[in-house]
């Protein structure tokens, strides 16, 4: 055992549920059902998988390839919550479980493997520990949601072996290499660098391993280093890390005790930064932590959650949110007796913070996360839909060419190609030529316009005008001369289709006084849809 | 090599180093970039973070909605959120024409009159420009409330329209405006001209008149007379000029004109 984590890799065991988003929103995994976040499907049941329903795809393709398709909202809190009792469970095995994230577990097996008379009995007993446990919260009637465990030598083997069982899957020491050989780089997950090796022809993990390592760090640096150690079944980065000295353990008292998770989570965010600030003066940051709790009772709550790259102080405060979620809403047989008088955060492994220089005004990424915070906020205030954000379409209207799209439906802090005009590539003709008017009324104004004669202007069905407008009148009020003017230009549009056939002629008119406008006449009346402002 | 001329423009090339790596301003006289066309109706050059500006049009003439626009579009651009409140009829396709960047413009529905204090604060924690509808749609106190909450947090409130309970920092008139490209019948709305008044308080008292095309052919802003661009005024303009000679109509006589403009 020894020998092998000087190699530089634990043997871990891992314990998958999968699809737990669409588990732990309480609907049997048979039923077509995928979750959403920001207009994209995130995780699917296999009954939706079956209807060609797949990760990233929008909400519409989604329900048009599987329209009895149950839409659930992304909510990593109730993923959490639900999955507490099975990382509690987990603590009558070993005390050193740590949480991947919700939905799958990971712990080293040195121990409990000696205890439980070796790994193959360990998995076997950890898939029954959790299997009770999911058998108890699955709703009536339904099946329990399948249970996968892997064991291997590291992390990733170890997941990539729950991934294929079928119930346990033990990958026998010092072989992990072997088993990693024919997967895809693809399972690294690291979209840039998986792109690069496909693109060179390293298709598996087995090629990349059989690289020469100090010409893999030379050539793609730490990260292709990281890769490589993966795929020779090593973990990411040689495990030689002393314990974190204890000063770095930031804690809070409660004063009242929380049991509610509320003032409890106010206080998540201070203490993940102020844990992330004792870290980044030592220019460590951490990819493992343990969240504490102690309650009125004395009684002691401990979980260890761990993450692929260093935790972000929002990282380290979601998860404790969650954690507290799991703690105070959880089953009545995990529930603290009391309320939660202190809370604590410490470090459980710190490497070395590879840090990111800021742009010298701050940069982009926290620009655009101040202003969705923000935009939260005023959805909260003023209700959903209340916020929108402008993305491009083709048209010939200037008041469809542009539409608004709900801001919950689109994350502002990524890239959004939609609002970039290149969005819209094929020639719209008819389009009213630049500059577009500064104003679209979002409901049309009515209007009269007449002649020099004071009868009504008309349209002919050839397009012509039955004379030059003379006269304007916008909403009843007083007329106004036209002193310019130009079109008609007639549009027709879906005429194919009955229902939503338009036909329209526009016209630029700029009256004597106030700004120009932009009137359409349709089924002989006139309306202002714009004003040039 | 080194004669006297080469050490002197290297001096001088040292001097004009200096003068671009000086400390440029205190924080809380950072402003945010406009347009290079707009540098001389807005004091400083740039949007000092915290101001307020009050965009009208005088009676009967168009165009603060433009303005208004032009003003955030190059900050938008450099990286600022935008956030226009309560203005559901803004014309996006010519906000992008006059250079807003749409990735950092979100639309807020226009709140309550009694919610606009919370929706407001949320947003000048996250915004850097807000732009919000004439005084009347906002209550007295909220409306103060904005003013003192945007200085606080260095967000730059545009107002478009009059009726605010105090005066803005730096106020733009739109008093003339007239539009080229289109004669009865004939062409189409090609640009615009307009005549921009600036006043206001502090460093924006001293009156400035531009005319600027806005929006130039094409949709963008452009100074109308490079040459002469600011013609410091010695009294505040009183009047708007009154209406400019409307053209006669005639059928017959209309083709033989060159494009000419109207108002």
């Amino acid at each position: 055992m020894g020998e092998r984590e000087a190699e530089g890799a634990v043997r871990t065991l891992v314990v998958r549920v999968p699809d737990w988003p669409v588990v732990a929103a309480g609907v049997a995994l048979a039923e077509p059902a995928a979750v959403f976040h920001a207009n994209r499907v995130v995780a699917t049941s296999p009954g939706a998988r079956a209807e060609g329903v797949v990760a990233h795809q929008r909400r519409r393709e989604a329900q048009a390839r599987c329209p009895s398709l149950v839409v659930l909202a992304h909510e990593p809190s109730r993923d959490a919550r639900a999955f507490e009792p099975v990382a509690a469970a987990l603590d009558e095995i070993t005390p050193r479980v740590e949480v991947l994230e919700p939905g799958l577990v990971a712990f080293p097996t040195r121990g409990p493997s000696r205890f439980f008379g070796g790994d193959d009995a360990l998995a076997e007993r950890t898939r029954a520990v959790v299997a009770e446990v999911l058998a108890t919260a699955a709703p009536e009637g339904a099946s329990p949601p399948p249970v996968q465990v892997g064991v291997a030598d590291g992390t990733f083997a170890a997941r990539l072996a729950a991934e294929t069982a079928d119930r346990s899957c033990v990958v026998p020491p010092g072989s992990s290499a072997a088993f990693l050989a024919p997967w895809p780089v693809a399972a690294l997950d690291r979209p840039a660098l998986v792109d690069v090796l496909q693109r060179l022809g390293l298709g598996t993990l087995g090629a990349l391993a059989a690289l020469a390592g100090p010409d893999v760090l030379a050539r793609f640096g730490t990260e292709g280093h990281d890769a490589w150690r993966l795929a020779h079944g090593l973990d990411r980065r040689p495990p030689a890390l002393a314990d974190p000295p204890a000063d770095l353990t930031v804690s809070v008292e409660l004063d009242p005790p929380a049991d509610t998770v509320a003032p409890a989570a106010f206080l998540a965010r201070g203490l993940a930064e102020e844990l992330h600030q004792r870290l980044w003066a030592r220019g460590s940051a951490c990819t493992r932590v343990v969240i504490g709790a102690e309650t009125e009772h004395g009684e002691h709550l401990e979980r260890m959650w761990r993450a692929e790259g260093a935790l972000t102080p929002a990282a380290i405060a979601d998860r404790l949110r969650w954690q507290l979620d799991g703690w105070l809403q959880g089953s009545a047989r995990h529930r603290p007796t009391a309320g939660i008088s202190r809370l604590w955060l410490a470090p459980d492994e710190v490497v070395p913070a590879g840090g990111r220089q800021l742009g010298f005004w701050g940069s982009d990424a926290a620009v655009a996360d101040r202003a969705s915070r923000a935009v939260a906020r005023v959805q909260g205030l003023l209700g959903t839909g209340s916020v929108a954000v402008p993305e491009w379409r083709g048209s010939r209207d200037p008041a469809t060419q542009i539409a608004l799209v709900e801001a919950e439906a689109v994350d502002l802090t990524v890239d959004r190609p939609g609002a970039g005009k290149d969005r819209v590539t094929s020639p719209w003709p008819g389009r009213l030529p630049t500059p577009a008017p500064a104003r679209v009324h979002a409901e049309p104004v009515p209007a009269e316009v007449v002649d020099a004669a004071g009868r009504p202007v008309g349209v002919s069905g050839r397009g012509e005008l039955s004379a030059p407008p003379a006269r304007l009148s916008v909403a009843g009020g007083p007329w106004q001369e036209v002193v310019a003017w130009a079109g008609p230009w007639p549009v027709e549009e879906r005429w194919w289709d009955r229902a939503r056939a338009r036909r329209q002629a526009r016209l630029q008119v700029v009256p004597a006084a106030g700004p120009a406008r932009l009137v359409v006449l349709e089924a002989g009346r006139w309306h202002i849809t714009a004003t040039y402002d | 090599m080194f004669d006297h001329e080469v050490m002197r423009s290297g001096a001088e090339d040292l001097a004009g180093l200096a003068e671009r790596v000086r400390p440029v301003t205190l924080t809380r006289e950072q402003r945010l970039p406009v347009l290079p066309a707009l540098d001389v109706v807005v004091p400083g050059g740039g949007l000092r973070r915290g101001s307020t500006v009050a965009v009208t049009g005088a009676d009967g003439v168009g165009g603060a909605t433009s303005l208004a626009l032009a003003l955030v579009a190059a900050a938008s651009q450099a990286g600022s959120w935008v956030a226009a409140v309560g203005l559901p009829s803004l014309g996006l396709v010519a906000a992008e024409e006059l250079g807003v960047a749409l990735e950092h413009l979100v639309l807020v529905a226009a709140p309550e009159r009694g919610a606009w204090g919370g929706v407001a604060a949320a947003l000048v924690d996250g915004f850097d420009c807000l732009v919000v509808p004439a005084g009347r749609a906002v209550r007295p106190g909220d409306a103060r409330r904005l003013v003192a909450r945007a200085r606080e947090r260095g967000a730059v409130l545009v107002q478009l329209g009059g009726g605010w309970p105090e005066r803005a920092d730096v106020e733009l008139a739109i008093t003339r405006s007239r539009w080229e490209g289109i004669e009865a019948g004939h062409g189409h709305l090609r640009a615009r001209k307009v005549r921009v008044e600036g006043g206001g308080r502090g460093e924006a008292a001293r009156p400035r008149r531009i005319d600027l095309w806005l929006p130039a052919a094409g949709g963008a802003v452009e100074v109308a007379r490079p040459a002469r661009p600011v013609t410091p005024v010695p009294a505040p303009a009183a009047t708007p000029d009154g209406p400019p000679p409307t053209p006669s109509h005639t059928a017959g006589r209309r083709r033989d004109r060159p494009l000419r403009a109207v108002s």
